[in-house]
């Protein structure tokens, strides 16, 4: 991270603070006020210790409003402190709260083509472990760099006040602490980022190989997996011993500088009482002065301390801003226009598309689609058919053409009123954490109970769904458990099939389904598809002949086009894809 | 944290001297108030008072206390980290390697996200919990100890008000842990949870933008956000009593040391500057109390880690090898049997498979169809032993499974699964997955077997074609023929391809079959396909229907007898099934 970006970042940061701006002056005041009653005990200390003058010599009448007045601070600085770290947690947390509603927020709103081309780990990481590591950090920093510099200056004031010419030797030292720290932090950032960059490194691994756990199983690669493992594992322990050592200096380092002011501070004060024969400096403002300069140095310590965190902190609020600040989908055209209860009539013109510009993938698309007619994708796998509804739902929006629904360019009507008119089902099934009532209630909550049944009985799914432990209120664990991937796109089709939406894109929605099941869902899809436009990718072309038009592509083109006779007819591409499946 | 300790083990050497030299910093540190005593009473108030030359001489001696801690601090943080980091890298290591053992029913009840947070975040805690711990831990109990114990010797009369401090400082140490051990964990929990909805979020993006989810989504994030935020501050709130406490404690004995320092010196037995010291040791008790309190947070976060790390480690994989495992016979000329063989899986109602029997002979084909959920992925799982029967014997090669040695067990068999899934790296590197040394002949020949020649002849660097983390640069297709491909490069004696071609149209899917029955060698194949048109030439079919095995035969055979399979059969091919 070059300083400038620091810069910004901390900037960024401190705006998500500043919506706690009371909690912030609430906390200065009070570490003011805690600060001054800390620095005032040492003085009544000395002044106490002055009454001392030796045996028989106790002036008990003035030590006793002294003793009490140290009890008066002693309350007052507890209190504060306290209330101190109350406000900064809320602060703290509140901030990190608010980062994290943001940046999930945003997850709502990135594109796609950022999703699909960022692994997911470090997407999720970004929300989770970075915002964690820059609260800590920020706790840190509150707690710290306030009480420290004002714990600097109050000393620095009471000091000069006492005698001018020890706080000046103590003075002419301190800056050597700061030049020593700041000498460690250069050298330990860059440390520190190869520990950062390595430990990515183990944790994409992890990611990778534990989600396929079972795979490693399947091919006996544990033990080569281990040792990929332990490679990275070596080169991250050896990057993390250089990151945390010389990190660590900074503590020694710094005291060492200490001791210098301490001994300083006590040989000029013990000259000073000698020279002037105790008048310019008595025992017990000696003593004050002493725990002044031990009090003056700790902050250096920790605001060196608290500058490395801050700089992990910032690097993590970096990756975190990063997230929120990849541009979002282009938002909705003003004014939205709403498009409810599409009609189904999808006209492609012209329209060109490709993930990335090197790799032209549809070219020149050209579709009528009148309402209420079904439109079956087949061809060879990555010919563009999953493309080409990603392009349909807008999850990703044309290169170059339009796309038209009911006359109404989609590019013009909100997303939410374009999705809304279609119900999808894909191949790749998604469950939510929750239970099997929550996934099938997903696009239509004020279902009823018979109608949701209703619909798992046209699915099939009601016998399977009854025979898990707590039927309709059996938890999904994460991405569906144990569920197979049949069970998961019977449930997905149940979900379609509760919505009734003017729409279908059903992509290879039953490819993991058996052509018994498949056959008796096909039922319930006849129903549902009469008389709604329908977008249909599937490579049992059994479930396909009776579509209106079939359009068969390769290579992101359509090379043929028409009704499931017309093709065979043709002898082409579809004749040989046709034939093949009763191939031996 | 037993099991945790022996991984330290190899560090015992750092172990002792990190804190060693952290005591002795300490020691150093403890004699700089007796130095200043000295200063105060006998270069500025004793005898020949105003010896300068005396002030000059301490002086130096505390820049030389300060150098010599210097030294040993440097020391301590060196063997620390080198300590800590070992640490956390065998831990990691061997967590890892626990994690490779667990059966698939393990993994299917803990589940990867909390596997992976366990290797990351948790690890990533209990290093810097090592780390301080070792560093300070010991630190400032001694210091309080020692500047206890100093006091004695200063005025044994006013030490005991340290004594009387000890204890109830520990009091309020270890009170406030107490009370935030637990509540940390549950803290934990709730950001796995938010950890859990983030993954969730990112995966599924495209079906909860098709249902218009996201203000959904986001309002119950929020939700489970806020809980987590309250229940941080709630801690919070206890672990910010300890500073306040002890500070109210130490200042209040200050007041009390002044009081009766006070008698003691009206009646000559402590002198002023005595009184300076026992002051100091106070101030640095106090101090070393606020470090204290920043590392017990540190700490009881690292425990609450070390914990979670602790539970997965101790957890004893649910499969077993055997003792003395037996080799199957080579000659035997049966492949797999299954005697009466019934499964379930963890926490599921019915049994997924009840009383299978069929016996597969090597070089067979064994085709296996059924409805969703019929137990067809199950049956197969129990080969390479991925799960345990819960009733019944599989055998292979004439041995029961569970007696064999489960990694030459399975490195003869390759399973190609439902979902493909591809490694971050190269098309050769996952092909190699089959095979270690396995020539780039024998990869093109998998390949072509697969048909996936193409798919790699159309990249620029063929082979060494970079794939990226789940194979996420290659399509549905594309992927299930490259991961069937590297089980082939293994050239297995049972190969097992669950529904692994569903993502493939229908001509190469016929091209598939086709090379798999030309297969050299005795490869006993098993298919599960939703299509009979993949399974109606293999030696035998069995036709599962909830779990059980409702027919076996060959394809004319069912056609003739099985009402299941011709219902299926004719699913596909309505005009060909005679009535």
């Amino acid at each position: 991270m070059k300083k400038q970006n620091q810069g910004k970042t901390l900037k960024k940061a401190l705006r998500y603070v500043g919506r706690y701006k009371s909690c912030l002056i609430v906390s200065l005041l009070l570490c003011i006020i805690s600060v001054a009653a800390t620095l005032y005990i040492p003085i009544l200390t000395g002044r106490a210790i002055d009454q001392l003058l030796g045996k028989g010599q106790v002036k008990f009448d003035m030590l006793l409003p002294i003793l009490g007045q140290i009890g008066l601070l002693i309350g007052i600085n507890a209190l504060c402190q306290y209330l101190m770290s109350l406000t900064n947690n809320r602060m703290t947390f509140s901030t990190v709260r608010d980062m994290r509603n943001d940046a999930f927020r945003h997850l709502q709103i990135l594109p796609l083509s950022y999703l699909d081309t960022h692994p997911s780990g470090d997407v999720v990481s970004r929300i989770i472990t970075d915002v964690d590591q820059f609260a800590d950090g920020l706790l840190m920093g509150f707690t710290q760099l306030f009480s420290g510099v004002l714990t600097i200056l109050g000393t620095l004031g009471f000091m000069f006040s006492v005698n001018w010419i020890i706080a000046l030797a103590v003075v002419v030292i301190t800056p050597l602490s700061l030049v020593v720290a700041s000498f460690i932090a250069k050298r330990t950032y860059d440390m520190f980022a190869l520990q950062s960059k390595t430990r990515g490194e183990q944790t994409a691994l992890t990611d990778e190989m534990l989600t396929n756990q079972k795979v490693v199983r399947a091919f006996a690669m544990e033990d080569e997996v281990q040792q990929k493992f332990d490679e990275i594992n070596g080169r991250l322990k050896d990057a993390s011993l250089k990151a945390v050592f010389f990190s660590s200096l900074t503590n020694p380092a710094t005291r060492f500088v200490n001791s210098l002011v301490y001994a300083c501070a006590g040989v000029a004060g013990a000259l000073i009482a000698i020279l002037t024969g105790g008048a310019g400096l008595t025992v017990g403002a000696l003593s004050a002065f002493l725990s002044y300069a031990n009090q003056y140095t700790k902050p250096f310590n920790e605001i060196s301390g608290v500058v490395t965190e801050l700089q992990g902190a910032l690097a993590c609020a970096e990756r975190v801003f990063e997230l929120m600040e990849a541009p979002a989908e282009m938002p909705d055209k003003e004014p939205h226009q709403v498009l409810a209860d599409a009609k189904g009539q999808v006209d492609i013109e012209n329209v060109s598309f490709s993930y990335v510009p090197e790799r032209k993938l549809i070219q020149n698309f050209n579709l009528k689609v009148q309402p209420g007619q079904r439109i079956a994708i087949v061809g060879p796998t990555g010919c563009g058919k999953t493309t080409l509804i990603n392009l349909l739902m807008r999850f990703y929006d044309v290169n170059e053409g339009k796309i038209s629904l009911d006359g109404q360019c989609i590019a013009d009507v909100t997303r939410h009123s374009l999705r809304d008119n279609y119900g999808m089902v894909l191949q790749d099934t998604w469950l939510k954490t929750g239970t099997v009532r929550e996934n099938i209630l997903m696009g239509r909550e004020d279902a009823t109970e018979e109608e949701m049944i209703a619909a798992a009985k046209a699915t099939h799914a009601h016998s399977f769904i009854r025979r898990m432990p707590n039927g309709y209120d059996t938890m999904i664990t994460e991405d569906g458990g144990n569920l197979s991937q049949g069970e998961k796109q019977l449930l997905c089709i149940t979900r379609i099939m509760l919505t009734l939406p003017p729409m279908l894109i059903l992509d290879e929605a039953t490819s993991s389904i058996d052509t018994r099941t498949e056959q008796h869902i096909q039922k319930a899809f006849e129903t549902l598809m009469k008389g709604r436009t329908s977008f249909i990718v599937a490579h049992r072309l059994s479930t396909i002949q009776n579509s209106d038009v079939i359009l068969v592509m390769n290579n992101g083109n359509v090379i043929e086009q028409g009704s499931h006779e017309e093709l065979l007819k043709l002898g082409g591409f579809y004749h040989k894809l046709f034939n093949s499946q009763f191939a031996v | 944290m037993k099991t945790l300790f022996p991984f330290l083990k190899p560090y015992r050497k750092e172990c002792v001297i990190s804190p060693l030299f952290k005591l002795l910093e300490a020691i150093l540190e403890l004699f700089v108030p007796l130095i200043m005593a000295a200063i105060i009473d006998k270069g500025i108030l004793g005898e020949g008072a105003g010896n300068v030359r005396y002030v000059l001489w301490m002086g130096a001696l505390l820049v030389g206390l300060g150098l010599l801690g210097f030294g040993c601090s440097v020391t301590a943080q060196f063997f620390a980290a080198k300590a800590a980091t070992g640490f956390t890298a065998r831990l990691k290591s061997a967590l890892f390697g626990h994690i490779q053992k667990f059966s698939y029913t393990d993994l299917d009840m803990i589940g990867a996200p909390t596997l992976i947070n366990r290797m990351t975040t948790d690890m990533n805690q209990v290093q810097t919990g090592v780390n301080m711990t070792l560093r300070l831990l010991l630190r400032s109990p001694f210091v309080v100890v020692g500047a206890t114990i100093m006091a004695f010797t200063v005025n044994a009369k006013a030490a005991l008000i340290f004594l009387a401090l000890l204890p109830l400082l520990t009091l309020v140490v270890a009170g406030v842990m107490a009370l935030t051990l637990p509540r940390h964990k549950k803290v934990q929990e709730q950001l796995d949870k938010a950890l859990l909805h983030t993954r969730e979020n990112v995966t599924g993006v495209r079906v909860i933008r098709a249902f218009n989810k996201q203000e959904d989504e986001v309002e119950s994030y929020e939700a489970d956000n806020d809980l987590l935020s309250q229940m941080q501050r709630k801690v919070g709130r206890i672990s910010a009593l300890m500073n306040p406490l002890t500070f109210v404690l130490v200042n209040c004995a200050l007041i009390v040391l002044l009081y009766s320092g006070a008698w003691q010196v009206h009646l000559g037995s402590l002198t002023q500057g005595e009184t300076v010291a026992l002051v100091n040791y106070l101030s640095q008790i106090l101090v070393e109390l606020v470090k204290l309190a920043n590392l017990i947070i540190t700490i009881t976060k690292a425990l609450a880690c070390a914990g979670r790390i602790e539970t997965v480690l101790t957890k004893a994989p649910s499969m077993t090898e055997p003792s003395s495992p037996i080799a199957p016979d080579p000659t035997c000329r049966e492949s797999v049997r299954f005697d009466n063989v019934s499964a379930s899986y963890f926490g599921a109602g019915d049994d997924a498979l009840t009383g299978v029997s069929f016996c597969a002979m090597k070089g067979q084909t064994i085709g296996i169809i059924g409805g969703t959920g019929s137990g067809k992925s199950t049956l197969i799982n129990l080969i390479p032993r991925f799960y345990d029967a819960s009733q019944g014997t599989v055998s292979i090669g004439g041995v029961d499974v569970k007696q064999q040695n489960l990694e030459q067990l399975r490195e003869k068999i390759a399973l190609v699964p439902q979902k493909a899934a591809l490694f971050k790296g190269t098309i050769r590197e996952n092909l190699l997955w089959g095979k270690q040394d396995a020539t780039d002949e024998e990869l093109w020949t998998a390949l072509e077997r697969a048909q996936a020649a193409e798919v790699v002849r159309g990249k620029p660097l063929q082979l060494d074609e970079p794939v990226e983390q789940h194979g996420r640069n290659f399509s549905g297709g594309q992927k299930q023929r490259l991961t069937i491909a590297r089980a082939l490069v293994r050239q297995p004696e049972i190969l097992i391809l669950d529904d692994s071609a569903s993502a493939l149209d229908f001509a190469t899917d016929a091209a598939l079959r086709k090379s798999l029955r030309e297969l050299p060698g005795e490869s006993t194949v098993f298919i599960i396909s939703q299509r009979p048109s993949s399974i109606r030439h293999a030696d035998q079919i069995l036709v599962l229907d909830d779990g059980e095995l409702v027919a076996l035969g060959t394809h004319d055979q069912l056609l003739e007898s099985c009402a299941l399979y011709q219902e299926i059969y004719r699913t596909q091919y309505p005009e060909e099934v005679k009535a």
